[in-house]
């Protein structure tokens, strides 16, 4: 009988078991639902992938899904890049006029609800005359998910040991040479996990979208939720599968590809 | 050459400073030595403000400049126009045009929301829900949050994937697929029917429960996520000492443990109590539709009776009474920031 | 801190047994492992009531997993730990008379010194006006007067130190536990707190256990040392005896600086070992307390033992005591400050260190590199051992 203070009780054990289990039961539920040949969902009919089929015939969802990936891959990108340099000021800019400002607006979308920034957003929008579609919601996701992204990069920003850069800097380089020669290149892990964050947020979000998008450019949460009012459609469920492995397919590559570049050496950065 | 003394080496003070190289004294090496870790830090913060400017502009332009919006239109009036409210500001018709339209601004949507129960039971409700599922989230979040700190460390990070995945395959998935197992004929129904726990399907759907169900479901990586990190920072060696001291595992926990994780707790419960109240999605898609949230009522506001102005109060109200949970979060992650 | 008026006792001599034979601390046969690896191998030590141990070692021979193994965050894989003749291997932390002061501190953030101190008397269930009476003992003997509300981390890091000290001292432990408690201060702070450790514990009259891996430390602070490695306890002695009868070469090398030297033992008669070495010539050195069992063996004489002169000893009147004398040339001078230290290489090839206090501040004969000099010392001055 060990008496290691780390040990996990029992009750630990179980509250981590269920806590997991009820996280991912539905998702589980759903999967295999997805698979299911009847159109009721609630009678199981044998393995099927109709709906695969079918999902790939509805003109109207491809294009949803094809705006939101468009969407998603633009928002995600425009948003790490702002927010990585939010991050750099805020971490390495010590003091500066407006940091209290600056820090407030970054992370208030963080807690703000949706409806707030959405309805503001297109307001903007509408006062500037600008033509809602793909660009407005597209702005709309990189004011989101920016501080998300801040939040990830700040994390691992703070984290570095400073004495690299001293280093570098004790060697030669002017800080903003240090900063991309050692900095950089140890922060991107977070970097990388703050675009996979942003996109996933940006092809996620109804609210925001519904509110700052026009007419014919609907992204795919926001058909799927219009499907979803009408009933439980067996359609939605292949639609769910798919990104859900789509989004599992991109987290194991990129863990796989951490674990393989702490396995050469370099520090695997945690998010 | 710039910036390389006699000895050789580089200093970089001159070639920020733009001065010429100075002879170091004796009381220069104490400040030199105190002052390199200072002054390297400094060196790093010019370059890295002008970072600021981007994200900076941005922001103005994007999350601040719109409040000014919404405050405008929410002093205005509905309108059968394009865009659907009165007045509207020309710059173009000159000063005299602006002071009409500025005359015509008005608090009646605020007297509005004030007066009308719906919009007053409906901020109640969402202050009660949101309290009550924060509750909820603390109780179960919290010994999941524990439960991964004690884990071995290379199962720590493990247990965050674990935690985090859920959290990156779309919400509106996980809310439906929680439709697909509450519905009248769906999973749960089924599975209690043959456990023979209830003779006839229970009504889950369209319930507060299923909608308490839906929010901690989604909610719950935002309540463990900042807990964990406090707690994982925890010196064990004071659970070591509680213990020398006389204390047993449970009066550990109460008196060292728990009040060392209180900053997590703060952040988890402001992280999640705050978006909950203005929720849309879950209470729309579980809930039943006798009360509504004050999500909801905004967005009824806006796409059924597009009636922007009252919209715009509601948004306005809803912010106002965010303002100080708000403050109080930006202000527990500035001191968290600054602990680093 | 100010110093003690009374000086302290120079020459530390074993504390007398309590009046019943029983140690107070028995440590029985105990063995930790670790997975595959044996930290603590089936250790015996008797610790006295009243005495000052000190567990010296090199870094993961297993002492400071002893120490947790007495303090309860460990338990033993096999044997039995005896306080005061009850097994208290099994008892959990909270429930054992003993107490520990932690090598960081472990001071709670969210107290302050006053209820960091009073911490473990609240868990005794003692009653208000007691704990404050005891708290306030505590603070006049840790000399933490006016710090009472700060928080730790207000505190510098000999505050700290005290604060711990009081802490653990609060509940009058039977044994006081320290985890290198002195590694993180400077050294004229570390000197000035051994002084006062020393100090309290004899006013105490506790039993103070403490863990370090720095030789100076022990042999200041302590009545006795155990020396460890790899989880098995070399020697358990007195300073002196530690460092002038070690047991075993690695004692020997470990403490403290020496000179090895090693031989064929040749003849033995009147006490006195005759030993033919390659790196010295013939030593005559003094019989060991303990019979040897082999003829390889080692010589080791401590450096402040070796003797210099530019001519060689003078002898003394018939009946002289046989020295052992060796001829070479030094190669290296350190001043130190206290004494200088030198490196004689012999004409045999073999370096000898030597050591001299510096007893005139003007010394026109201190010796120079490259000077030829008689290196000389007494058998007694030798101490065998096996190789």
């Amino acid at each position: 009988m060990a008496h290691g203070l780390k040990k996990l009780s029992a009750f630990n054990i179980t509250a981590l078991a269920l806590g997991l289990a009820f996280l991912y039961l539905p998702i589980v539920i759903l999967v295999i639902y997805s698979f299911n040949a009847s159109r009721l969902v609630t009678v199981w009919a044998g393995w099927s992938t109709r709906w695969y089929r079918e999902f790939f015939n509805d003109r109207a969802m491809l294009d949803a899904a094809w705006m939101s990936f468009r969407v998603g891959v633009v928002s995600a990108t425009a948003a790490t890049l702002l927010g990585t340099l939010a991050a750099v000021a805020l971490s390495r800019g010590e003091r500066f006029k407006g940091r209290t400002l600056f820090s407030g607006m970054l992370y208030a979308p963080l807690v703000m609800p949706e409806v707030i920034t959405g309805l503001s957003l297109l307001l903007l929008f509408v006062a500037l005359n600008a033509e809602r579609g793909f660009w407005t919601v597209t702005v709309a996701h990189t004011t989101l998910t920016m501080c998300f992204v801040a939040t990830v990069v700040q994390a691992r920003l703070s984290a570095l040991d400073r004495s690299l850069e001293e280093a570098a800097m004790d060697l030669g380089c002017d800080p903003v040479r240090a900063f991309i020669a050692v900095t950089l290149p140890l922060m991107l892990p977070s970097i990388a996990a703050g675009w996979m964050l942003a996109f996933t947020l940006s092809l996620d979000d109804l609210v925001i979208a519904s509110f700052t998008t026009g007419p014919g450019s609907a992204t795919l949460p926001i058909r799927i939720y219009s499907e979803v009012r009408l009933g439980v459609k067996p359609e939605i469920n292949a639609i769910c599968t798919l990104i859900i492995g789509g989004i599992a397919v991109v987290i194991i590559t990129a863990s796989l590809a951490s674990r393989l570049s702490s396995a050469r050496g370099e520090t695997a950065a945690p998010l | 050459m710039r910036g390389v003394s006699k000895d050789g080496r580089w200093h970089l003070w001159p070639i920020l400073r733009g001065s010429p190289p100075r002879r170091r004294a004796p009381q220069d090496d104490v400040r030199c030595w105190k002052g390199k870790t200072v002054s390297a830090r400094r060196i790093f913060a010019r370059p890295a403000r002008f970072a600021a400017i981007a994200p900076y502009l941005w922001m103005l332009l994007f999350f601040l400049v719109p409040f000014g919006f919404v405050l405008k239109i929410s002093l205005s009036q509905t309108a059968i126009a394009q865009p659907p409210y009165v007045p509207q500001f020309d710059l173009t018709q000159g000063w005299a045009a602006i002071q009409a339209a500025l005359a015509e601004l008005s608090l009646d949507n605020f007297k509005l929301l004030i007066s009308d129960n719906l919009y007053v039971l409906s901020y109640l409700r969402s202050v009660v829900v949101a309290v009550i599922s924060t509750a909820i989230l603390l109780v179960i979040g919290y010994p999941i949050a524990y439960g991964m700190a004690r884990l071995p460390r290379r199962w720590q990070s493990v247990a965050m994937m674990l935690v985090i995945v859920p959290f990156w395959t779309s919400f509106l998935i996980r809310i439906y697929a929680w439709i697909n197992i509450l519905q009248h004929d769906g999973l749960l129904n089924k599975t209690l029917l043959a456990l023979h726990i209830v003779s006839a399907p229970v009504v889950w759907l369209s319930t507060d429960s299923a909608m308490y169900l839906g929010i901690v479901y989604s909610y719950l990586p935002f309540m463990i996520l900042p807990l964990y990190a406090t707690l994982a920072k925890m010196d064990p060696a004071l659970l070591e000492a509680a213990s020398d001291l006389g204390a047993s595992r449970s009066k550990a926990f109460w008196l060292v443990t728990f009040p060392l994780s209180l900053p997590g707790v703060g952040a988890g419960v402001l992280l999640c109590f705050i978006p909950i109240v203005g929720e849309f999605v879950i209470p729309d898609l579980l809930a039943g539709s006798d009360s509504m949230m004050i999500g909801q009522t905004l967005w009824l506001e806006f796409f059924t009776n597009k009636d922007w102005p009252v919209a715009s109060a509601t948004a306005v109200v809803l912010l106002v009474l965010l303002l100080a949970p708000m403050l109080i979060y930006d202000r527990l992650q500035r001191r968290q920031l600054e602990a680093r | 801190m100010t110093e003690d008026a009374t000086p302290k006792e120079s020459v530390r001599t074993e504390p007398p047994l309590a009046a019943v034979d029983m140690p107070l601390l028995r440590i029985d046969g105990v063995t930790k492992r670790f997975g595959g690896f044996t930290a603590v191998d089936k250790l015996s030590l008797d610790i006295r009531a009243g005495e000052f141990f000190a567990l010296l070692g090199p870094s993961g021979c297993g002492k400071t997993t002893l120490l947790r193994m007495l303090a309860g965050f460990e338990t033993p894989d096999a044997g039995r730990i005896l306080l005061d003749g009850r097994d208290i291997a099994q008892v959990l932390p909270h429930q054992r008379p003993v107490n520990m002061m932690f090598q960081n501190y472990a001071l709670f953030p969210h107290l302050n010194v006053r209820d960091n101190i009073a911490f473990g008397l609240k868990r005794a269930n003692m009653p208000r006006p007691e704990i404050d009476a005891r708290v306030a003992e505590m603070v006049a003997l840790a000399k933490l007067e006016g710090l009472e509300k700060r928080k730790p981390d207000q505190l510098s890091g000999g505050q700290k130190q005290r604060v711990a000290l009081a802490r653990s001292l609060a509940r009058r432990p039977q044994v006081l536990l320290l985890d290198e408690p002195l590694a993180a201060l400077d050294k004229k702070l570390r000197e000035n707190t051994q002084g006062e450790l020393t100090e309290l514990q004899r006013r105490l009259g506790m039993t103070f256990i403490i863990v370090t891996h720095d030789q100076e430390e022990a042999m200041t602070v302590a009545d006795r040392i155990g020396v460890m490695d790899s989880g098995r306890l070399e020697q358990v002695a007195t300073p002196r005896q530690l460092y002038e009868a070690p047991a075993s070469r690695w004692i020997a090398e470990f403490v403290g600086d020496i000179n090895m030297i090693e031989g064929q033992l040749e003849s033995s008669e009147d006490h006195r070992l005759t030993i033919s070495t390659r790196d010295a010539g013939t030593i005559v050195a003094a019989e060991p307390r303990q019979p040897l069992t082999k003829t390889t063996i080692c010589v080791a004489i401590r450096p402040e033992k070796v003797k210099l002169s530019r001519r060689g000893p003078v002898s003394d009147a018939a009946g002289a005591i046989p020295m052992n004398r060796l001829e070479g040339v030094v190669t290296e001078v350190n001043y130190l400050g206290g004494v200088t230290t030198y490196k004689v290489k012999l004409d045999t090839g073999a370096i000898l260190r030597a050591s001299m206090a510096n007893t005139a501040r003007l010394d026109m004969n201190a010796y120079s590199a490259s000077q030829r000099v008689t290196a000389w010392f007494t058998p007694d001055d030798c101490v065998v051992l096996e190789q």
